[in-house]
């Protein structure tokens, strides 16, 4: 049955070389127009990047999000806002006269492909910064890259802290520019009680060591604590646990990622927790989360962000409005979405300012560098890190935040803690060689 | 739990036997963990019920179980949508037709899987393994990208290389013609639907996907949503519906299985193939038929777990190790074994994971040392760990299951 005899493999195999020349030849038309495909839909397409990185008077600049994989739901969205700037500004004109030519990689969730694909970028593509990563475990897999080739990465989300690299633009925010002020507005309004929910990687873990010791300085109490496994979707025993340790209602601060977050809000809503006794502040739902859970699951409940679609401001209507007409109606702006779109343009003022795209020059030049964002006006601090508006956003029934408190201004960030022990006391400077990235102030 | 059972162990200074007084201060506290583990043990015992046919009664290691479910949570959604604009009476109601929608839908695809690929396979396991492990990768991108034009180019294929295989089938000198006819049939239907593709690539009223590769919302009716306070606690609607919607299943199965002639022909094929292909029963039929009510199952499982976790592409990887080790820990081939181990991993995990075993403990005044590690363990991700360990142990001890099959079983 199964002896493959010469006439038929003559046969298979003519067979399959006929198919493949058809597939070649259908093939859109070699990259004629390559416009980087950044897919309205999140479809993971990493192909036709290679082409269009030759063009002479471009500037080349390196994509390094997860395009498939886990992560690839939330990273395509910043990739879009990315895309979103990038067009905008070479519409403009570009930059010193030359268009942005981005080159995307795909990270595929996997934290070690992450730095093999920023060491491709930086020695192969030789491009002038790179904007990527999501997780932070990823960021901590393309540091070291980063740090060895004294290169530059933006990187857009919220994140942990404690980490104040040479070689990295953090837009996204610092701990005391999301958790830490939604503490204190839960401690104010909602109660002095808290259950902490995470899910079990850096991330959470780091953000409720922080949270305990805050509430120990400004008298709140932790009632218990539980972490669930990336993507498990059995929240019972965590439910059953609120309940016991907060039998008359109190806060939950949930940095839950990912799937978790839907099993988490449809069985609270099942266990009868309701918003009005057992208020949940979220940092990782933003506008697109919401969409997915249901707003139906989530009304009522918390978010701390520093922008929200909602924002009022003649650059976020444009922000949103210009958005919408690239990738669709139906699409939201979120957080991470506006710290990405926002980076593209710090770089191009700095790269402006510093009038060439060498490093050393712009990462000078990029300090300081101040735009009105959608968010409000945000600045580029002496720590690498943006200063940012905090805001607290209640979830309506049409799936957009409410926004409840904001700060006056925007807040300057402090990447290392203030809270925890080992790292009270130091800050980072990087105008000032002697002061460097961890320095006791 | 605030002292809600109180096990109180007293030790007779001289009396070796030990007196247990088991105060039930709250009963209800204790019917609620009852009620929690059963909850848990039935979303694992619904995902797992497909399985146990698939892998249990026909010995197919089914990697793409999971992504059958996954089929199932977006038959829901499809299914929701299309309820939407017809109103409230009829909203509420989706969930009712959602089931055998999926269930349909999941029994087609697994039908497809088997007759394309697993029917090849019998009596390989390390070959089905790899098989439906791509199958499963490639329902997930499926659900991604899965646009009007991409399911038109592949009904396109489809009409032209079966529609032709099954026009050429009719000649007398088919068996001669058989290679020939694949050869220019395959590149020249593919080359087609190829074309069409990029013909229309540009139409993106055509290339607009589905799904896209973010979850979709799946919102239960109102009257699943909430619980009522019947027994002193708070029990979830969807959950009191997964509990039944689970032991229907069950029941069903068993009825399928034990009392129609379907099942006896199962059975029968199941415990030895080759007599029963002797006594005329049609092998081929009856496994096609198995398969495909294994995966209608998962469809339904796939209906139920959308009322509580996420709807996306890889909804059906957050369940299939879990399925596996129920069935594993059940016994291959045996319903009622799958059924208590679902229920036994189920009540397991949630004494463990809430901290109740702990607390039983410190009011038994167990040594510290056992405390301490019950405590450790007294978390979500501590708890699947200790599961784990403790199934390990298990199965160290009892290495074919719960409920092991018994005498001369056919070869599987």
């Amino acid at each position: 049955m199964s002896d493959l005899g010469r006439r038929k493999f003559i046969l298979y195999g003519s067979t399959g070389i006929l198919a493949s020349l058809l597939l070649k030849g259908c093939a859109p038309g070699g990259g004629d127009k390559a416009e980087a495909p950044a897919t309205p839909d999140g479809g993971a397409e990493p192909a036709a990047t290679e082409s269009q990185a030759g063009s002479e008077d471009g500037i080349k600049v390196g994509i390094l999000h997860s395009l498939s994989g886990t992560m690839a739901i939330s990273e395509t969205t910043v990739v879009d806002a990315e895309m979103l700037a990038i067009d905008e500004i070479n519409a403009a004109g570009g930059v010193l006269g030359k268009q942005i030519v981005p080159v995307q990689e795909d990270g595929a969730s996997d934290w070690p492909t992450f730095a093999e694909k920023a060491a491709k970028l930086i020695d192969q593509d030789k491009v002038a910064t790179v904007f990527g990563c999501w997780t932070s475990a990823s960021r901590k897999a393309v540091l070291p890259v980063f740090e060895s080739k004294n290169h530059m990465l933006w990187y857009p989300v919220q994140y942990e802290g404690q980490e104040c690299s040479k070689n990295v633009f953090y837009t996204g925010a610092a701990p005391n520019q999301q958790i830490e002020p939604a503490v204190d507005w839960l401690l104010k309004n909602k109660g002095k009680e808290f259950f902490l929910v995470g899910s079990d990687y850096v991330f959470p873990r780091t953000a409720n060591t922080i949270i305990k010791e805050q509430l120990k300085v400004k008298g709140g109490k932790v009632s218990g604590e539980d972490y669930l496994p990336l993507g498990d979707t059995e929240v019972t025993p965590i439910i059953a646990k609120i309940k016991a340790a907060l039998p008359n209602g109190g806060v939950i601060f949930n940095s839950l990622n990912g799937d978790s977050n839907v099993s988490f809000f449809k069985q609270m809503q099942g266990a009868g927790l309701t918003p009005d006794k057992y208020p949940v502040m979220s940092v990782s739902v933003a506008e697109e989360e919401v969409k997915q859970i249901g707003a139906e699951y989530l009304k009522g409940h918390y978010a701390s962000w520093n922008y929200f679609q909602t924002v009022e401001s003649p650059a976020n209507d444009k922000f949103v409005k210009a958005f919408k007409a690239k990738y669709g109606e139906d699409r939201v702006t979120n957080d991470p979405m506006e710290a990405a779109y926002i980076m593209v343009y710090l770089w191009k003022q700095a790269v402006e300012k510093a009038g060439s795209t060498d490093l050393e020059p712009v990462r000078k030049a990029a300090i300081g560098q101040a735009m009105d964002a959608p968010e409000g006006k945000v600045t580029m601090q002496a720590n690498h890190h943006i200063s940012k508006t905090v805001r607290i956003g209640e979830i309506r029934d049409d799936g957009l935040f409410n926004i409840v408190w904001s700060t006056e201004g925007p807040l300057d960030p402090i990447p290392w803690n203030q809270y925890v022990k080992e790292t009270k006391g130091f800050a980072c400077d990087w105008t000032d060689p002697a002061k460097g990235g961890k320095y006791k102030a | 739990m605030g002292g809600a059972i109180t096990l109180r162990v007293a030790f007779g200074s001289q009396n070796p036997s030990i007196f247990i007084n088991i105060y039930l201060e709250n009963v209800s506290t204790l019917l609620e963990g009852l009620f929690n583990g059963l909850s848990i043990g039935s979303v694992l015992l619904i995902a797992a019920l497909g399985l146990a046919i698939v892998f249990g009664l026909m010995g197919v290691i089914n990697l793409a179980h999971g992504e059958l479910m996954m089929l199932g949570a977006y038959a829901t959604f499809v299914v929701q949508n299309i309820f939407k604009p017809l109103g409230e009476p009829w909203f509420s109601l989706y969930i009712i037709v959602a089931i055998p929608v999926a269930f349909i839908i999941s029994a087609i695809m697994g039908l497809i899987l088997e007759r394309g690929a697993i029917r090849f396979l019998y009596g390989r396991p390390l070959e089905t393994l790899l098989a439906t492990w791509g199958v499963s990768l490639i329902l997930q991108q499926l659900v991604r990208s899965v646009s009007w034009l991409l399911f038109m180019a592949i009904a396109i294929f489809c009409l032209l290389f079966f529609g032709g295989m099954q026009l050429i089938k009719r000649r007398a000198d088919w068996s001669s013609l058989k290679n020939k006819a694949i050869a220019l049939l395959l590149p020249l239907a593919s080359g087609v639907a190829i074309a069409f593709y990029y013909l229309l690539n540009k139409n993106t009223a055509l290339t607009k996907a589905w799904f896209s590769a973010r979850n979709v919302d799946v919102t239960a009716p109102d009257w699943l949503r909430g619980g009522t306070d019947a027994l002193g606690f708070q029990i979830p609607y969807a959950r009191l519906f997964i509990i039944a919607l689970t032991l229907l299943c069950l029941l069903g199965v068993y009825w399928f299985l034990h009392r129609s002639t379907w099942g006896l022909k199962i059975r029968a094929v199941t415990q030895n193939r080759t007599m029963s292909s002797c006594l005329g029963i049609p092998t081929d039929k009856v496994d096609a038929l198995t398969f495909a009510l294994g995966s209608g199952l998962a469809g339904i499982a796939g209906c139920a777990v959308s009322l509580l976790g996420s709807v996306g592409p890889n909804t059906g990887q957050n369940y299939i190790v879990d399925t596996f080790m129920v069935v594993v820990v059940g016994g291959v081939g045996n319903l009622l074994g799958t059924a208590i181990a679902a229920m036994g991993i189920g009540i397991l995990n949630y004494l463990i994971g809430s901290g109740t075993l702990a607390l039983i403990l410190t009011n038994m005044k167990a040594p510290q040392s056992v405390l301490d590690l019950c405590f450790f363990f007294a978390t979500s991700s501590m708890a699947k760990v200790l599961v784990f360990a403790l199934i390990i142990t298990f199965l160290q001890i009892k290495p074919a299951g719960l409920f092991p099959q018994k005498g001369r079983t056919a070869e599987l």
